[in-house]
């Protein structure tokens, strides 16, 4: 974290940071991670989590996301949260390789703990969540070994609700509506129907539109399972509400506007 | 040779616990010319005596911009000043990168204190010869923070540094519970009126050797132009001069009093390390 | 001291003939100069407090502290060169932060004092660099443990303490210190005993103003490192002020 810019090492294998001090400090870890000498990289994901959904309503954010890990076509995981609270303005969802996401969510909670610690008062914003995972996850597919994520940033800033998302190649936008895998299919366009029938959603309203994308993408996606997590924000500040089950049923079969069944 | 033997190298305690190459390295500061910083509620601005090399010669720079939201003015070396400006900005720039905003002025000063504290501990380095005024502004309002040679930093309310500051610190500490409540107009005049108290009798505030520079809510860091400057040096033409400027060293500053030109007079260092004082 | 300036004494990397390193003995001159710090812990808790003295109007209250945050449930507080203390406060913050990234888990607080240590003492071993003039006190709290307390020196020696105090006052405070029960004591008492015993051993004649900086970690604050709030650091304040007016009173009779 710091050490680029605290002491540096006195001379060659000197004393350094992070180090056991035992003299003479010989390190034993010369070979650069960096190169792509001759090695093919091989990368797909392994556990895997599905759809990330995230809806922008009047002053606030939703994001939402299943705890189902998936290994290939096997629901091999039950308990995989997808949906952190990162800090009082920002809530960060993640699809995609499991491991991947635990890895950058702790790096992120170590440079989330890194701000507490000035004690300034001075928290990461949303804006800047997102530019520095673009930047991270940019940095990484440039170098051919891409964290393989699927990342949804939502929060408060300067009062105004955000949203955001990056993918593993660094591609990134932001909409008010927005979601990874199958939700991209079933989720979005319902929810696309919903906010122009109704521009200035509620927390409420948004809440039980989210609910209902939930049910239906449990009985549509085969990669989806019947826990699931929602992360809210607004003025009031962030919470990751849930888990919550969905229960299966035909009444969705009808596209799921709900109360018509 | 020496003054004493524990002052030769920055890596040598003396037995009193003080390191003198670090004392003479802040007597640096007060070889450069005056500047003044000072902050009301929304802004912080920084004010500096420029000096030319000789008649021929235009004045020698004193504001250094870091990024739009931070700017610095120093006394002391040159040279010093545009290494940690650069370092400053590469800061600045490498944040605004990563995060899409402007990085906390605190954080980029204690980043250049750990740098700056390198330097005051290692036999192949030298201490940075330099004081800085750094005035920024972000989400918890404006700065003025000052660095010193020592690798010290202080969040001020106002300060002055460099050649007779201790006139314009005088000024300061006797107007300073009026700053935060006024305009932004007054606390230019403030630090004007603070810099012309550091001047011999026979010299005065001119648009050629001043330089003024702000920073604070909607308004990016700049510098004011010639016409600017001579705006805000009007206002407090005419205004009769206080004491402090007589050329007498003051009272209570007899470390900090002006090097006679031309007398090799030996410097008397002042003790930089707060441990000692 | 005989060997004082006979040559001895210019590298912490030379013994003098009676077997002593000079260097290292000069840096802990520089804290034994600077401003006292002191820590207690009591039977939930630990709690440092720092006299910071305050050597012009024109510095921003409540700027320029002298107690860090090193991560969620470890804090320092710092006596001597302030700048070689942020620089130790870096490095233990990087220590712990790896610990996390190796290990999952906060760094037990008798590790770090360790790595801190070992890291101050490489800077007694060569000419090239110079001891850090500064003395640490780090503080923690956490369930299997409890509260611990250690102090590192200038020459990377560093102890488990009960009650501690570092800087130019630490024997006065030290004696302060002995007449408490430490382990019987709340957090809010050891912080009003803290912050009583700064007033006391505070100079007035040579240092006239300075702030009380007060930080605690233990049962009340969830194992979180934090400074005392506001309103309770007043009131720590108000009580140091009227014990010390009483016992001045009672010093008049």
């Amino acid at each position: 974290m710091f050490s680029d810019y605290s002491a540096p090492p006195m001379w060659q294998n000197g004393p350094a940071l992070g180090k056991y001090y035992d003299f003479p400090n010989v390190s034993t870890n010369k070979i650069s991670h960096n190169s792509t000498n001759g090695k093919q990289r091989y990368h797909t994901p392994l556990t895997t989590g599905t759809s990330v959904i995230g809806l922008v309503f009047n002053g606030g954010v939703i994001l939402a996301a299943d705890t189902a890990g998936y290994y290939g076509s096997m629901m091999r995981f039950n308990d995989c949260p997808r949906i952190f609270q990162v800090n009082k303005y920002t809530i960060l969802g993640a699809g995609n390789d499991y491991a991947d996401i635990q890895y950058l969510n702790d790096i992120i909670k170590q440079k989330i703990l890194d701000d507490d610690l000035h004690n300034d008062g001075i928290a990461l914003k949303p804006k800047s969540l997102h530019s520095w995972l673009t930047r991270v996850l940019y940095n990484r597919r440039s170098q051919f070994d891409p964290l393989w994520i699927n990342a949804f940033v939502a929060g408060m800033q300067n009062g105004e609700p955000f949203l955001g998302t990056v993918d593993k190649l660094g591609t990134a936008y932001e909409d008010k509506i927005l979601s990874f895998g199958f939700g991209t299919h079933i989720s979005v366009p319902y929810l696309r129907q919903e906010r122009e029938k109704n521009p200035n959603m509620t927390k409420e309203e948004a809440i039980a539109c989210i609910k209902t994308c939930m049910d239906m993408l449990y009985v549509r996606d085969a990669r989806s399972g019947a826990k699931y997590n929602i992360g809210v924000i607004s003025n009031e500040g962030s919470e990751v509400q849930g888990p919550f089950e969905s229960v299966g049923h035909w009444n969705i079969a009808t596209h799921g506007t709900p109360g018509q069944e | 040779m020496f003054r004493n033997q524990y002052d030769s190298d920055v890596t040598v305690w003396s037995p009193q616990g003080r390191l003198h190459q670090v004392e003479y390295a802040m007597e640096a500061v007060k070889q450069g010319s005056a500047t003044v910083g000072l902050k009301n509620k929304t802004h912080a601005v920084l004010i500096a005596l420029k000096r030319a090399a000789s008649e021929l010669a235009a004045h020698q720079k004193k504001i250094i911009v870091i990024d739009e939201h931070m700017g610095l003015s120093f006394a002391g070396l040159t040279a010093d000043a545009r290494i940690l400006g650069r370092f400053m900005r590469m800061e600045c720039l490498n944040y605004k990168y990563a995060h899409k905003d402007t990085l906390p002025v605190f954080r980029l000063i204690s980043t250049v204190g750990n740098k700056m504290q390198v330097c005051t501990q290692r036999y192949d380095k030298r201490p940075y010869g330099v004081g800085l005024l750094v005035a920024g502004y972000d989400d918890n309002g404006p700065h003025i923070y000052q660095t010193c040679p020592s690798s010290n930093y202080y969040d001020v309310k106002a300060m002055a540094i460099g050649s007779r500051s201790q006139s314009a610190r005088t000024y300061l500490e006797k107007r300073l519970a009026d700053f935060p409540d006024s305009s932004l107009e007054e606390i230019v005049k403030h630090g004007l009126r603070a810099l012309r108290d550091t001047l011999p009798n026979d010299s005065e505030l001119t648009t050629k050797n001043v330089s003024i520079a702000l920073v604070g809510k909607d308004t990016k860091f700049k510098s004011l132009d010639e016409r600017e400057t001579g705006h805000y040096l009007s206002l407090i033409e005419g205004e009769e001069r206080r004491g402090g400027g007589g050329g007498a060293p003051p009272a209570d500053g007899p470390d900090d009093g002006p090097a006679p030109p031309g007398a090799p007079s030996d410097p008397t260092p002042a003790v930089a390390m707060d441990t000692t004082d | 001291m005989s060997s004082i300036g006979a040559g001895y004494d210019l590298s912490a990397s030379q013994f003098s003939p009676d077997g002593r390193v000079f260097q290292v003995e000069y840096a802990q001159k520089a804290v034994e100069n600077s401003s006292t710090a002191i820590g207690l812990k009591g039977k939930d808790g630990v709690v440092i407090a720092v006299e910071k003295l305050v050597l012009s109007k024109l510095y921003d209250p409540g700027a320029n502290k002298r107690i860090f945050h090193i991560d969620n449930h470890i804090g320092m507080g710092i006596s001597g060169l302030i700048s070689d203390g942020r620089q130790l406060s870096e490095t233990a913050k990087t220590e712990a932060s790896e610990y996390r990234s190796k290990y999952g888990g906060d760094i037990p607080l008798h590790l770090l004092n360790e790595k801190v240590s070992m890291y101050v003492h490489a800077y007694t071993l060569y000419s090239m660099v110079r001891p850090f003039g500064a003395s640490l006190l780090l503080a923690s709290h956490d369930q299997k443990d409890g509260p611990s307390l250690y102090v590192v020196d200038p020459s990377g020696v560093s102890h488990g303490y009960f009650g501690c105090a570092i800087g130019k006052a630490k024997q006065n405070a030290k004696t302060e210190i002995e007449k408490l029960k430490l382990s019987t004591l709340s957090m809010e008492q050891l912080a009003k005993e803290a912050a009583r015993i700064i007033y006391v051993v505070h100079d007035e004649l040579k240092d006239k103003h300075f702030e009380l900086e007060l930080a605690w970690v233990g049962e009340k604050t969830n194992g979180k490192f934090e400074l005392v709030p506001q309103s309770f650091l007043e009131e720590c304040e108000n009580y140091a002020k009227t014990s010390l007016q009483d016992s001045d009173s009672d010093n008049d009779l």
